[in-house]
């Protein structure tokens, strides 16, 4: 990893898209864009005319291979400081003072064919995302699968998207369990992640495989804690957490 | 030198600031109440907990939390500015004033600071003329509900007129000390004395 | 909205990479993918996976398993404190 300087630069908005009624995509051209990794961050930095300045990190939604604009998916938090500025006020044209990418412990760039066991709540699909679009843009693609925990079917974020990379028929398979409401007739899990569904969803996968685990912190230290009981080295286990989704701070 | 960048329309989520000769310096309003932790909420069992007066003191006294609870309590409403540049007005408290638990102890002529100490490990220091003469209380009610963990319950220092990091979550006691003590924040950076009409924030 | 069993505090813990543009600030170089070693438990792990408490007056690292602090940092406006008595190490590959 290179010391890439990460110094602020004025990103102006291209587009605002709506991925669900809490959550949005903003792209973002960038003046000084640099490549990124798989599973790296911004930092969004907002400053009112008094000076008073809040900021937030976001996770980088696209893949790597797309140059000179990114993308950065957030969720409304109601009580937040930056996300409903980002929601509510932002429109295409506008600048935003933003620094990255920043991030080299959850990254995935591909470069060990192992197979990938990702492991998503809410918000938490946004980096493994980008590690997912990156895995669809190689040549050489390793088996995968996420599991990917939201709380009704119009929780999930980008889920035709999701439903289009399984077209590819390339090694992915994605797993939904949906944990306080499902739709008529729905044929995913409708529990909380637990060392069972981990078990059933990781059966085909060949070991040594690698996990990334994000989301707000009780799934991700649970997931993590069941991973390991089920044999996976800690080391091959990789965590982020995001805040949580009511909270009083952050978002 | 260049004009920092404004982002057009932000104002971040601050209530109209009608009362700003009441704000310290460098300071925003805020009707929420943020909880700021160096580390994970320690629980306090009720049946575990106690508070005790300490250090230079003839005898040193120790309260069980229904010991605690007999001494006499009184309310309090207070401003509170921590030094991450919030304020919040007129929070309202119940708990036993420092002066009542002063009257249980006879202090040193030495003492004259005070290290107020936490159930896990946290601690910060005050000169004792900063918590004598109802400058300090030891709330365990908050808003006329018990103090929840988060914010310090079961009970807490509560040192209004100073940055708000005096005011010791989890307090387990008070040391009285000849010497001035760095405390946790202030031995890594953040001001001995902490008053924010005089914005003492940092060394 | 229901008044919550869960501890508001735990539920705000993260994990070192939402310190890792700090930490790229400070120390000039990627920070989250660095290796520690707890001077509490010795337990080592990167930088990356330490629990963070970053609501405080300063940002704080902790162990993972033994939860003693690793890493405190506190920003004035013209310095950064750091307190590393918690870390026995910390390696930083050369470039």
């Amino acid at each position: 990893m290179s010391a890439t300087s990460i110094e602020w630069q004025i990103a102006t908005v291209k587009a605002i898209h709506n991925e669900t009624n809490r959550v949005k995509t903003l792209t973002l051209q960038l003046p000084r864009w640099s490549l990124h990794q798989a599973g790296q961050h911004y930092d969004i930095r907002l400053t009112a005319e008094d000076g008073y300045q809040a900021q937030r990190s976001y996770s980088i939604a696209s893949a790597p291979e797309r140059s000179r604009e990114i993308d950065l998916t957030v969720e409304k938090i109601d009580s937040g400081e930056v996300s409903p500025y980002l929601h509510d006020v932002l429109i295409p044209g506008d600048r935003i003072e933003v620094r990255g990418p920043i991030g080299g412990y959850f990254i995935w760039d591909g470069a060990t064919n192992e197979p990938l066991l990702l492991i998503a709540g809410g918000s938490g699909i946004v980096p493994l995302m980008a590690m997912l679009r990156h895995r669809a843009a190689r040549a050489i693609k390793p088996p995968a699968r996420l599991l990917y925990s939201a709380r009704s079917f119009e929780d999930i974020i980008y889920y035709d998207k999701l439903e289009n990379l399984l077209k590819e028929k390339d090694g992915l398979k994605i797993y939904y369990t949906l944990t306080r409401t499902q739709p008529a007739a729905w044929k995913g899990y409708s529990r909380r992640i637990d060392r069972k569904m981990l078990n059933e969803v990781i059966q085909p996968l060949n070991r040594p495989f690698q996990v990334f685990i994000c989301g707000p912190t009780l799934l991700v230290e649970s997931a993590a804690e069941e991973m390991v009981g089920l044999g996976i080295p800690a080391k091959n286990i990789r965590t982020e957490r995001f805040g949580p989704s009511n909270s009083i701070q952050g978002g | 030198m260049t004009e920092p960048f404004v982002s057009r329309g932000f104002t971040g989520k601050r209530p109209m600031n009608d009362q700003a000769t009441r704000l310290p310096p460098g300071q925003y309003l805020t009707n929420d109440f943020p909880v700021l932790s160096a580390g994970p909420t320690p629980h306090v069992a009720l049946e575990k907990w106690s508070f005790s007066m300490e250090g230079l003191v003839k005898d040193k006294v120790r309260w069980t939390w229904d010991e605690f609870l007999q001494l006499p309590s009184q309310t309090f409403q207070v401003d509170i500015s921590c030094v991450t540049k919030w304020t919040k007005l007129d929070t309202r408290w119940e708990g036993v004033g420092v002066d009542t638990l002063m009257e249980h102890v006879q202090l040193d002529p030495k003492a004259h600071f005070v290290t107020a100490f936490s159930h896990e490990g946290y601690t910060t220091n005050l000169s004792l003329n900063d918590i004598i003469n109802g400058q300090a209380f030891i709330a365990y009610k908050f808003d006329g509900k018990p103090l929840r963990p988060e914010h310090g319950g079961p009970a807490r220092l509560v040192v209004p007129h100073l940055y708000f990091w005096k005011s010791a979550k989890w307090v387990a006691g008070l040391r009285f000390m000849e010497n001035d003590q760095p405390g946790f924040w202030e031995s890594a950076g953040y001001n001995n004395h902490g008053d924010p009409w005089k914005e003492e924030r940092y060394w | 909205m229901q008044e919550s069993s869960v501890d508001r505090n735990d539920e705000l813990m993260l994990d070192g990479n939402a310190m890792a543009g700090l930490l790229q600030e400070i120390f000039g170089t990627e920070m989250t993918a660095v290796p520690s070693r707890c001077a509490g438990c010795g337990n080592e792990a990167e930088v990356g996976s330490l629990l963070a408490f970053m609501q405080g007056p300063g940002y704080i690292l902790r162990c993972s398993a033994c939860k003693q602090i690793v890493l405190r940092i506190v920003e004035t406006p013209d310095s950064y404190v750091i307190d590393a008595r918690g870390a026995s190490y910390l390696r930083l590959k050369r470039r």
